[in-house]
């Protein structure tokens, strides 16, 4: 285990890096995802809610891993083979990005919907027949009160698709898993060298937790 | 209550003394998928180089060989966990490995390692890999050649799982080369006529393949191992495996 740590230490902890590097690029475009498909499931507008349910449904109907060979694979041969456009590669953190936000993007939609949606009807008629526009009604009364709702379960996603990054091994993103399975290829101590992964993750993940707990406690006064 | 526990004590020692009467078998864990080691054929069966030279190898030394196929990552777990007693899934006898307590047999097979590119590439040696990216797969004597290469000649690597992908990285364009076993490779090309190129001159001396164990008491394994190997080259079992896989 010392012997990991010494050799490989620098190596993991630059993993680590690259695991919270993808993770902080897939969850910003997923709350900005999130948000617009999230506002267009819950407008009052059919081709909107339309196009926010196809997305949601399409991308939860498909698992990560196919998302992550779809988009790293298919997505460079569909425009350079099929579309003739020619000469467009993904990294592996374009395509890992990608792929985080369209998955996580589609489960924030579905929270902020249902965080939206839990506030009581009246509050926004309350706001409408004060003479407030729909959006203003929307951002100044409707939001805050959902917001506080939503926070355990956006965090809740948060530390899942964080977790998450590790199935983007598989498109050999450099990221814990993928750096973790070429130590122990290379010093054959699967064990140790899972035990310390997983050491890792939960210092992430803990650290994490903790702002998260602290951003709630202040939400939970209003914003 | 008692009753209960002492029924189940009686189960574990019955169990346990089946286990000590079956000691001439093992269980043999190996990778998945590595063509033409170890791989499933169209039939569903599980073939391959490792596979037929263990079979051989436990005829010939009289004990029974209990293969699974777990994968490379979950065949190294396996060993240590003592859920199996021996690895063969084209491992190469390393230093490093053997640091770790592992007891590697003696080499069954020597691959050259190469590097591939797509066909009608710009790259004609390693010194074109300046600034580009490659692909290799994690835990091979490719990757290792690759990484050994990496300084002097300034690319990045990509570590995939699994053949396939590499090679797919490749002829998608997200990786200009990727390092595989010479015969392997060649094999590889032919068989599914991908557009891919091995680079003349790119091949190293190699190192040998072993049969692995964890712990110092399985060292009967290796020497009944090693004793079925020059064996089964002796009388020519060993050559008619290879050319079956290899032609």
């Amino acid at each position: 285990m010392l012997r990991i740590i010494d050799v490989y230490g620098e190596l993991l902890l630059k993993a680590m890096g690259q695991t919270l590097l993808l993770a902080l690029c897939g969850l910003f475009f997923a709350c900005i995802l999130g948000l617009i498909f999230g506002l267009m499931s819950v407008v009052k507008n059919r081709p909107c809610n339309i196009i926010a349910r196809i997305f949601v449904d399409a991308i939860r109907g498909v698992p990560m891993i196919v998302l992550a060979y779809f988009i790293y694979f298919g997505v460079p041969y569909l425009l350079n083979t099929i579309m003739k456009i020619g000469g467009v590669t993904l990294t592996a953190l374009q395509a890992g990005t990608a792929c985080l936000a369209l998955n996580c993007g589609a489960y924030m939609a579905e929270i902020i919907r249902a965080g939206i949606e839990s506030v009581d009807k009246g509050q926004m008629e309350a706001a409408r027949s004060l003479g407030m526009p729909y959006w203003r009604s929307m951002y100044r009364v409707v939001l805050p009160q959902a917001i506080r709702t939503m926070i355990p379960s956006i965090i809740n996603q948060f530390i899942i698709t964080l977790k998450d990054t590790s199935i983007l091994s598989v498109i050999g993103f450099p990221e814990l898993v993928n750096t973790a399975k070429n130590v122990l290829a290379n010093t054959f101590m699967s064990f140790q060298t899972w035990a310390i992964v997983a050491v890792m993750y939960l210092v992430i993940i803990q650290t994490l937790s903790v702002l998260a707990k602290h951003l709630e406690r202040r939400l939970k006064h209003g914003l | 209550m008692k009753k209960l526990i002492a029924a189940i004590l009686a189960c574990m020692l019955v169990l346990s003394m089946s286990a000590a009467l079956a000691a001439d078998k093992y269980v043999i864990a190996m990778d998945t998928v590595f063509k033409p080691f170890e791989y499933t054929d169209a039939e569903g069966n599980f073939v391959g180089i490792d596979v037929d030279i263990m079979k051989a190898i436990a005829e010939d030394q009289g004990f029974e060989a209990e293969l699974k196929s777990l994968g490379w990552d979950a065949a190294i777990a396996a060993c240590q966990a003592g859920q199996a007693d021996g690895l063969i899934a084209g491992a190469s006898i390393t230093d490093e490995r053997k640091a770790s307590g592992w007891i590697f047999s003696d080499g069954y097979f020597t691959a050259t390692q190469c590097m591939t590119v797509l066909a009608g590439s710009d790259i004609k040696g390693f010194a074109d890999l300046s600034g580009k990216m490659v692909a290799v797969k994690t835990g091979t004597q490719g990757a290792a050649y690759a990484e050994s290469l990496k300084e002097a000649n300034g690319f990045d690597i990509t570590y995939f799982e699994d053949s396939p992908t590499m090679y797919q990285a490749v002829i998608g364009g997200q990786c200009v080369a990727c390092f595989e076993d010479t015969p392997i490779m060649a094999a590889t090309i032919k068989e599914n006529a991908l557009p891919l190129e091995i680079v003349e001159g790119s091949e190293n001396e190699g190192a040998p393949y072993g049969f692995a164990v964890f712990k110092a008491e399985k060292q009967e394994l290796i020497d009944k191992f090693n004793a079925g190997l020059a064996n089964i080259k002796a009388n020519g079992k060993y050559d008619e495996i290879l050319a079956k896989y290899l032609d």
